[in-house]
């Protein structure tokens, strides 16, 4: 049985909106200093008094932004989630537009930004919000995983 | 972004126009109080007053803002309403954040709105808007129309004011992001008297970050001391209300306008009693993962027999003795009670509270009436203080517009100079001494944060030493405003020493700065001066209330000759500092 990590954030509810989280997501993973340029965002629901919501990737599968992809490079990733080949992108936007959870940036030159389920965000989190989880990749997956790449 | 130079925008209210300016410093004001000071010294008028619509607005930040955790401060400098000279007022929440991200070191803001407007700017826009149907609105439902108005949540920093910002309160705050504030010295009003509701900051920038190693190894190990050590357990636990108790004990905490300084019945008001009883959850700023910003709540009956609401409120050690033991209040929630009320018309918690204290005791001894007062002030009534706070903020009658000037304004006056618990603005909640006492009534700021004169009182008990603690002041002074030209919090000073910080200039390219950080340190510290001093500051003739000199601590009864001689050895250092400095 094969199994893969996916990001999942399972208590934002103890988030205290330090941005820790996206931070080092942008600074370790898309070696940047801001707080768009994450797979990982925080956004405050409606003022500070109601708390705090992670807008990351669900690790959806079938991806919707993979199928919209019109090049190839965001591909379905085994277990949930997309893989990112940023050369075969033509900053069309498509992704972030097929997105239902608005987990996708697109920058000012529309390159998207997205979660690739490393983790690296988790050990920041003071408060234990973020975890790396486990999870089984269907075979089903791992063929249409395949014929996409294929 | 890293540059050796700042990029500032500056806008012009009244013409609706804004332009982004280049300007040399970097190596010799750093960025924040060092850079605030620079551009007070090009764009502020020291011989016209506070509300002259040129004076300047000044937001900065610095060097370090961003790239390293708890670098998450913004200064903000002014001509002060509080007393017409230059001061500064500093606040956390997304505010730093957002300006580095909108790609600023400083934002300056000069004219006046034809009508009550907010600014609105980001990495890639500036607008300023007519909201005049927003003016009157106090500051919890204006956050509200301004979330909905303004994109970008979780990204962006809404600083705003409330009624007494609008009235010219000297001591009304700017709010930032509901839970933080430009508290002290009137920054409100100076908003106000632009016709400056709100101001907008979208942190929507991108930058690359340094190449190699250096950087990111650095940023872990800063990371880690500020995380898995116990040098940040204060904040992260009780937070600064930790201290109510503690100086409770000592006999050091203000109570009842400074009457008394220990109460046996404290317990209903420590940090102990918040946390079990009030604490919803902890919030931190932007870029800060200690999370101090501990958020109470107030719940209400509104309508019988079972119809409530609730409000969420932060409260911290400065808010608690201002609005609870100088009030004489023994109840967490009624002190919430309060802090809600003064969040809601905009004033700094501090001088509202030590006002109201003054207030209360004029009353008691037949000073004024409550022809004046409006609702019978008595020590430990939460509900009369909470219509005075109103009224306070609404500027309701002559007596209340002349006490929101100030409360020795309104001793001088009506008399009772004698227990107005001023040093050189409302006292913070420390009566540690002669050397805090000293330290706030001359400090650039007149906070205790401009340098621990408190700590020096609580660690020399029996020192009578009027040099070494002088020399202690103006050298705390001086390693405080480097932190604040980074900038940092001052929660974080003992991780950010001065080898670290060299460390983290240098990751970034500024070595010049990391190889002159003493030399800059020195000469930003005189350069504040010189501008308080062209403002008309005479700290020769700074007057320290006689209620000051009859307070008995842990230590014993104050010593008046003492905080006498200190008084005068720190004014003769801040006249030398301020001429060492030439403009």
């Amino acid at each position: 049985m094969k199994t893969a990590k996916v990001l999942t954030a399972p208590r934002m509810e103890r988030c205290i909106g330090c941005h820790s989280c996206s931070l080092a997501c942008a600074r370790l993973v898309h070696k940047r200093l801001s707080w768009d340029t994450a797979g990982i965002r925080i956004i405050s629901s409606g003022g500070l008094s109601t708390g705090f919501e992670a807008k990351s990737c669900l690790a959806c599968n079938p991806a919707p932004c993979a199928l919209a992809c019109p090049t190839g490079a965001f591909f379905q990733r085994k277990g949930g989630g997309v893989i990112v080949k940023r050369k075969l992108c033509i900053q069309c936007g498509d992704c972030a537009e097929a997105c239902p959870v608005d987990a996708i940036y697109l920058d000012a030159t529309r390159e998207p930004f997205v979660c690739i389920h490393c983790g690296q965000c988790v050990v920041y989190c003071p408060h234990d919000c973020l975890e790396l989880a486990e999870v089984v990749v269907e075979p089903s997956t791992e063929k249409k995983a395949e014929e996409v790449v294929s | 972004m890293i540059r050796d130079h700042f990029r500032i925008l500056t806008v012009d209210l009244a013409a609706g126009k804004g332009k982004v300016v280049t300007l040399d410093g970097r190596d010799t004001e750093a960025g924040g109080s060092g850079l605030a000071a620079l551009l007070f010294d090009r764009y502020g008028h020291l011989d016209k007053p506070w509300d002259d619509p040129e004076q300047p607005l000044i937001f900065t930040v610095g060097p370090l803002t961003g790239y390293f955790p708890l670098m998450s401060k913004t200064v903000c400098g002014f001509k002060s309403p509080y007393h017409n000279q230059y001061g500064e007022s500093h606040a956390g929440g997304r505010s730093a954040l957002s300006l580095r991200f909108a790609d600023l070191d400083g934002l300056v803001i000069t004219g006046k709105a034809d009508k009550p407007s907010y600014v609105s700017i980001g990495s890639r826009h500036l607008e300023v808007k007519d909201v005049h149907y927003m003016w009157g609105i106090d500051l919890q439902r204006s956050g509200k129309m301004l979330r909905k108005m303004i994109g970008g949540a979780g990204h962006r920093s809404i600083f705003r004011i409330g009624p007494a910002g609008e009235n010219l309160s000297a001591y009304a705050c700017i709010t930032v992001d509901t839970y933080r504030h430009f508290g002290r010295l009137g920054g409100g009003a100076v908003m106000g008297s632009k016709n400056l509701k709100a101001i907008a900051i979208q942190g929507d920038g991108v930058f690359h970050l340094p190449e190699g190693k250096e950087y990111a190894e650095l940023f872990e190990e800063v990371h880690k001391q500020l995380t898995t050590t116990d040098m940040m357990d204060k904040y992260h636990n009780l937070g600064t209300p930790v201290n109510i108790a503690v100086l409770n004990g000592l006999k050091a905490l203000p109570i009842k306008n400074l009457q008394q300084t220990t109460d046996p019945r404290i317990k209903g008001i420590t940090g102990e009693t918040f946390a079990d009883d009030t604490l919803l959850r902890n919030t931190a700023c932007a870029g800060c993962p200690v999370g101090c910003i501990h958020i109470g709540f107030v719940r209400e009956k509104f309508m019988k027999p079972n119809r409530y609401h609730y409000r969420q409120v932060s409260y911290d050690h400065e808010p608690i003795f201002a609005t609870g033991s100088m009030l004489g209040m023994t109840n967490a929630f009624k002190v919430l009670g309060i802090m809600d009320t003064v969040e809601k018309v905009g004033l700094d918690v501090m001088s509202a509270g030590v006002a109201l204290a003054w207030a209360t005791e004029a009353l008691e001894k037949g000073i004024i009436s409550e022809k004046e007062t409006l609702v019978p002030l008595k020590f430990g009534d939460a509900e009369g203080y909470e219509e005075a706070i109103e009224h306070l903020g609404l500027g309701s009658n002559d007596f209340y517009r002349l006490l929101a000037q100030g409360t020795m304004r309104a001793a001088e006056h009506y008399g009772g100079e004698d227990f107005a618990c001023v040093l050189g603005q409302e006292m913070a909640g420390y009566a540690t001494g002669e050397v805090f006492f000293t330290s706030q009534a001359l400090g650039f700021r007149h906070s205790h944060l401009d340098s621990g004169g408190y700590s020096y009182d609580q660690k020399h008990r029996k020192k009578r030493k009027v040099k070494e603690a002088v020399d202690f002041l103006v050298k705390d002074e001086q390693g405080r405003v480097l932190l604040t030209s980074m900038v940092a919090c001052l929660f974080a000073r003992e991780v950010y020493k001065d080898g670290l910080l060299a460390d983290c200039l240098n990751s970034l390219g500024y070595t010049t700065l990391a190889d002159n950080m003493q030399q800059v340190a020195q000469h930003i510290q005189k350069l504040r001066w010189r501008l308080r001093l062209a403002t008309g500051f005479d700290p020769t003739a700074v007057n320290i209330p006689k209620r000051f000199s009859e307070v008995t601590t842990w230590k014993g009864p104050i010593d008046p000759k003492f905080l006498k001689e200190l008084k005068r050895e720190y004014a003769k250092r801040i006249l030398q500092l301020g001429k060492e400095e030439k403009g």
